[in-house]
Parts: structure tokens; C-alpha cells; sequence
């Protein structure tokens, strides 16, 4: 019976949570991870910022993802805007309010202050507005209220003293009422807010930040203060859009990130050999950087191409050129890739850069990235970005994409144009260090005309080609061949080509050459040969003569010594 | 219009708002009566509403500040806050006295 309860008790241990604040999830995107789980449950929360910063927009959608997501109903206290002109408001992303008060899940309650309508006589208190937050409250068990904009009540009646001894009373009350509240306060000259509310609300701060920098905005948010918690200190950039408000915590998330060793073809066959035979890492991040019209969009096409036709999803950003102008000019050198984007492989996602700030730019990326969750995702070009003087915010952002990319195990390629001035390695952005593989395409002027050559300046982790090629555009798409590096210097385009015919027309003179005395050499043996039959002919005869003589004497012989016989016979000599 | 002229119109209904009997409430209340018993004897109405026992009425008048008189009659309405100790400001608010 002992050993259950051990168990139970190791459990436990285990489980149990380090002591930490409750807190209540904002479901507002990003928001939750800054400050690591929502705002400070059951207590006032200061969010304030200058007009148009997202204010309303944020408390609003903390409360309605609050009851949808949550289910913690909630009280809109506007002081501002009427319950109508809210509603409208909110609709166009998406939030239903009047279905949501239907529901009991959200009261609405407009509070209309006129100073002339007021008169005062003597002293009073802020009784009533309690009276009818906390009949809001009760109505529906809200769990969440947000104030919207409270310092109104400045403005409408008089008698700050009273005001001030009031609201310090309302956010205790708040406390003890157990409900996490959103107060919103317009910035003030020096102070954070013009009455100096965040006297009264010191657990959590939030400041909404709206800026404009070379023409374009972007929104930014910062927790200033979370009493009891850590929180990110940075700025954050935000968006708002269709879906409300997003939050990016988009910040160098450190060198983390788990690497492959799969690799992935460029989609160029003879790159991928420039490559080790393989292409580049997955996830690795390649930069494709030249001087304009050298081809860095064709090459990207294929990278893209080649993803599709493997089965994953490439995410295009464009941001000079509109989706059906890539398209046709694509097609034009034989890459179609309309058929990626009807079969929804492909998304383009064209915007000019001027479009927004460099951190709204950067947060419109990582959302588009984590809705269509991309194996492949190329930017062209980076330079769109750099206006002005900003390349180390640039840098500082293009290092943030990067790493976002990678800890998604995202393959990359950026196209970066450079002018022809400039030499490598003295890259203006130096992206260099965030890169992983570096591709240079550059402009080679020979014999009046221009060719492109393409380098591998750098490729991370595996042996690449220290060769020049020479990159050629044709209807099949890129194409790489060897340039012609000899004693009359580099070679490429026609000069190449001319230069190749020669030493073509230089190999056939060598070899009618070889030919030539081939045939001189078989004559000569010829003639030899029948010099030595000839001889041997001869001798045949003098020999068979010989012969001849040889048997003749002999025969002589033969017969001489017969006729001796003879003659002895007839002689009767005695032998 | 015809009937604003009449002297039914001119009735004053004063509707005060009060939170429970709080010293505040109590003292806007005597002072309320004692201007009007001196101002508009005959020819007005008061009606108390006590946001304690009906919570629901608050968003109706828009009323924030306790105590609040609000001239219902005659239009249009007016807000007075507080214990209503300042008797000019009071006849001012309920226009029985032109400012200045």
C-alpha cells in the first residue's frame, strides 16, 4: 500500500510547478511567449501608447479571445466609442460582438461623459461607475474588463483630486474583484500617460508604439514592467491586420537550431555538381548575389521549380516584380511555374518594399511563412529593403529572417543585386556571416559583349567547385559551362566559342597530320616489303639453279663410278 | 412647441441618484430639498433611485459620480454631481440662475 503513494508522491514532485505568477493567455499571437504566458491574472494591466497605436484593438481582442478561447467572459467599458461604432470596428476582423453579447460572453457598456452637461456642487465619488462596472461584471461572471480610455473622466469631470483618490480605489477594487483588467492610457508628454496612470497600475506595462522612419511605419510593443515575471525587454514588432493582432517575437534566438545532412538539388544539374553533387543543406540559407540582369531570379526559379517538383512548398516573396510578370518571364527560359501555383505548391507574396517599415516587412514574412509552413522560401531581392541608410537595421533584420528560417529547418535562397563596381567579399550588407552558401553572379566583358560568370564564393560544409562557369540563359532554363581559361586569359561568350572552333580546326590539321604519315609509313612498308619478295625471288632462282648444278654433279659422280664398275667387269678384274 | 408653454411643463422632475445612505448621499439630499422647497415650491418632483438596490439603472441616466441630480424636466437634461452644497452652483445647473 506504501509503494502507490511514493509513487504518487514522486509525481507529484515532479509536476509541481515552480511557484510562479498565474496568468492569463491573451490568445493574442506572440503576446502570450513575451510575457510568458499572458498578463498578471486578476490584475490591472496598463496598456498605453499615442492615438492609433492598437490600443483599443488590443484590449478589445484580449477580451474576445478571452471568451472564445478561454472562456473568460468580459466587460468593455468604453469610454470613447459607442458600443455601435465598436462593433463596426471590430467586425472587419472578424469578431463577432453582437453575437458574443447574444451569448452573455461580453457586455459592451459606453460610458458618455459631456464636462457641459455636468455641473458640480460639492463633493462626490466615483460610486455610480462601480456600481455599473460591477453590475457588468456580475451579469455575465466576466472574468476580464478592459477600460478604454479611462482618463477620459479628466476630461469630463471636474476636479482631478477627487478623480485621481477614485481611480486608486477602482483598480484596488479591480484587484479584490479578482478580474484581469486592461486599462488603456493615451501617452503623455513625459510620463507614460497623460494623468501619470501608471501610478495607480504598477503590476504590468504595456507600451504600443506606432513610428515613422523614412516614410513608412511600423508598430511596435514593449513590456515595460511585469512585476513578478520575466518578460522580453525588447521591442516587438507588431501587425495588424485581417486577423488581428500579431506579435513577433522574431529576435535572434540564438544559435540553437538543429542542422541536416539531407541535401537538396539547385534544380541546376551542373551546379549541384559545382556542389559536391549533392546541392545545398536543407535548411541552410544560400545567397545569390550579381549585378542586375545576371540571372538571380532564373536561378531562384529553379531552386523553387525544383522544390515543387520534389513535393514541397515554396513560399516566394517578390518585391520588385508582380507574381505574372516572374511567371511569363520564367516561362520564357522554360520553367513554368503556374502550374506549381495552381496545384498550390507555390505562393507568391509580392509587395514593394517601400509598402511598409523593415519590421513590418519582417513580421508580414514570418506570418505568411507560418500560415502556408514552406520547405523553401526565397526572397528576391534583399536590396528592396535598404532605403536610405538603414543597412544595419537591415542586417540586424536579415539575420532575424534567417534565423527564423533555420529553426524552422527552412531552406533559403536571397538574391541580393550588386552594383558592378563593387568587388566580393566588400558586400555593402555583410550578410556574409548569417550565410551559408554564397553564390556570385558576375558580369565578364570580353571581345564587346557581356557574359555572365557564375562563382561559389563560400558553401558551408561541403566541397564545392573553385571554378569559374560561365552561366547561360536558354530556353531549357540555365545552363553552366566551363569558360575557356588559357593563354589568351578567360574566355566566355563568343570569344569562347570562337576560340573553341579554332582549336578544333587546330586538332583536325594535327590529326590529317598523323593521318598523313600513317599512310607515308604503310607506303614505305609496302615498298619494303616488295623489295624483300622480290629478293626472296630472286634467290628462290639462284637457289633452284644450284640445286640443279648440285644434282647434276652428283649425277656425275654417281655415273662415273658406275662406269668404273663396268669397266672393271669387263676387264674381269678380280674386286 | 405649444405645450412647453404650458405650466405643466414647467414641473421640475429631479430624479437623485444615491449609493446606499452615505453621509455624502444624505447631505445632497437635505440640500436638494432645502433649495427646492425655496426655488420651486409647488412645481417640483423628486424621485430617489439607490444604485445599491437597482444596479441596472446606472447605465440608463450615464451616471458615474455619486451622488448625481439629473433634471429629467423640463429638456433638456441636466447633470449636477455632488453633495449639491454649493447652492449657487446648483441653481445654475438646474438654469433657475443665469451664470455670472
Amino acid at each position: 500500500m506504501t509503494e502507490p503513494t511514493t509513487k504518487q508522491e514522486s509525481g507529484l514532485a515532479l509536476t509541481l510547478p515552480r511557484p510562479q505568477l498565474a496568468k492569463a493567455p491573451t490568445g493574442i499571437q506572440g503576446l502570450d511567449e513575451i510575457t510568458g504566458g499572458g498578463l498578471p491574472k486578476g490584475r490591472p494591466t496598463l496598456v498605453c501608447g499615442s492615438a492609433g497605436c492598437g490600443k483599443t484593438l488590443l484590449a478589445m481582442e484580449f477580451l474576445v479571445r478571452g471568451a472564445l478561447e478561454f472562456d473568460e467572459p468580459g466587460v468593455f467599458m468604453a469610454f470613447e466609442e459607442t458600443a455601435k461604432d465598436l462593433t463596426q470596428n471590430v467586425a472587419s476582423l472578424g469578431f463577432d460582438l453582437d453575437g458574443l453579447i447574444a451569448n452573455n460572453k461580453l457586455v459592451l457598456d459606453f460610458v458618455y461623459i459631456e464636462r457641459s452637461e455636468i455641473e458640480e456642487t460639492g463633493e462626490y465619488d466615483l460610486e455610480g461607475l462601480f456600481i455599473r462596472l460591477g453590475q457588468s461584471i456580475d451579469s455575465i461572471g466576466a472574468k476580464r474588463v478592459v477600460l478604454d480610455t479611462i482618463e477620459s473622466l479628466f476630461a469630463g469631470l471636474p476636479n482631478p483630486l477627487i478623480l485621481r483618490a477614485e481611480l486608486r480605489r477602482l483598480f484596488r477594487w479591480l484587484k479584490e474583484k479578482g478580474v484581469t483588467a486592461v486599462i488603456t492610457g493615451e501617452r503623455g508628454e513625459e510620463t507614460l500617460t497623460r494623468q501619470g496612470l501608471e501610478e495607480y497600475v504598477s503590476d504590468c506595462v504595456i507600451v504600443l508604439d506606432h513610428r515613422v522612419s523614412d516614410q513608412s511605419s511600423s508598430r511596435r510593443l514593449r513590456v515595460v514592467k511585469y512585476r513578478g515575471s520575466t518578460h522580453g525587454t525588447n521591442e516587438y514588432p507588431f501587425l495588424i491586420d485581417e486577423d488581428g493582432i500579431s506579435v513577433l517575437p522574431v529576435t535572434s534566438l540564438g544559435l540553437q537550431h538543429d542542422v541536416t545532412t539531407n541535401r537538396i538539388p539547385t534544380g541546376i544539374a551542373r551546379l549541384d555538381a559545382m556542389l559536391g553533387g549533392k546541392g545545398f543543406f536543407r535548411g541552410s540559407s544560400v545567397l545569390v548575389s550579381g549585378t542586375a540582369g545576371t540571372g538571380k531570379s532564373s536561378i531562384s526559379a529553379h531552386f523553387v521549380d525544383a522544390a515543387c517538383r520534389r513535393g514541397e512548398r515554396a513560399l516566394y516573396f517578390a518585391f520588385e516584380e508582380s507574381p505574372s510578370q516572374i511567371i511569363r518571364n520564367m516561362r520564357s527560359i522554360g520553367i513554368d511555374l503556374e502550374q506549381w501555383v495552381d496545384s498550390g505548391m507555390l505562393r507568391f507574396q509580392a509587395t514593394r518594399p517601400a509598402f511598409a517599415g523593415l519590421e513590418m516587412q519582417l513580421t508580414m514574412i514570418h506570418k505568411a511563412t507560418v500560415n502556408f509552413n514552406p520547405q523553401v522560401v526565397v526572397v528576391d531581392p534583399l536590396n528592396g529593403f535598404i532605403i536610405g541608410s538603414n543597412v544595419t537595421e537591415v542586417k540586424s533584420m536579415l539575420t532575424r529572417l534567417a534565423d527564423f528560417l533555420k529553426t524552422r529547418k527552412i531552406s533559403s535562397m536571397f538574391t541580393q543585386l550588386i552594383s558592378s563596381g563593387v568587388t566580393q567579399g566588400a558586400d555593402d550588407m555583410a550578410v556574409s556571416s548569417m550565410i551559408d552558401s554564397w553564390l556570385l553572379l558576375r558580369d565578364i566583358e570580353i571581345g564587346g559583349e557581356r557574359n555572365r560568370g557564375l562563382y561559389i564564393i563560400k558553401s558551408r560544409g561541403m566541397a564545392h567547385s573553385n571554378q569559374v562557369r560561365e552561366c547561360l540563359l536558354t530556353d531549357r532554363g540555365v545552363e553552366l559551362c566551363e569558360v575557356y581559361v588559357g593563354a589568351g586569359g578567360v574566355l566566355t561568350g563568343s570569344a569562347r566559342l570562337a576560340q573553341e572552333a579554332q582549336e578544333l580546326a587546330l586538332k583536325l590539321t594535327r590529326k590529317q597530320e598523323i593521318e598523313r604519315r600513317q599512310v607515308e609509313l604503310e607506303s614505305k612498308r609496302r615498298a619494303l616489303d616488295a623489295q624483300i619478295t622480290a629478293l626472296r625471288a630472286e634467290f628462290d632462282v639462284r637457289e633452284a639453279e644450284a640445286m640443279k648444278i648440285i644434282e647434276q654433279e652428283q649425277a656425275q659422280a654417281t655415273q662415273l663410278v658406275q662406269e668404273r664398275v663396268e669397266m672393271g667387269v669387263s676387264r674381269s678384274a678380280d674386286l | 412647441m405649444k405645450t412647453k408653454l404650458t405650466p405643466l411643463a414647467e414641473t421640475y422632475l429631479l430624479r437623485l441618484y444615491v449609493a446606499g445612505q452615505t453621509p455624502k448621499c444624505m447631505t445632497a439630499f437635505v440640500n436638494l430639498k432645502k433649495i427646492c422647497e425655496e426655488h420651486l415650491a409647488g412645481k417640483y418632483q423628486i424621485e430617489v433611485v439607490d444604485l445599491l438596490e437597482n444596479p441596472t439603472l446606472a447605465s440608463g441616466d450615464q451616471i458615474l459620480a455619486i451622488p448625481t441630480l439629473v433634471r429629467r424636466l423640463p429638456e433638456p437634461v441636466r447633470k449636477i454631481i455632488g453633495d449639491l452644497s454649493n447652492t449657487e452652483r446648483v441653481l445654475i445647473g438646474l438654469d433657475l440662475k443665469r451664470k455670472g
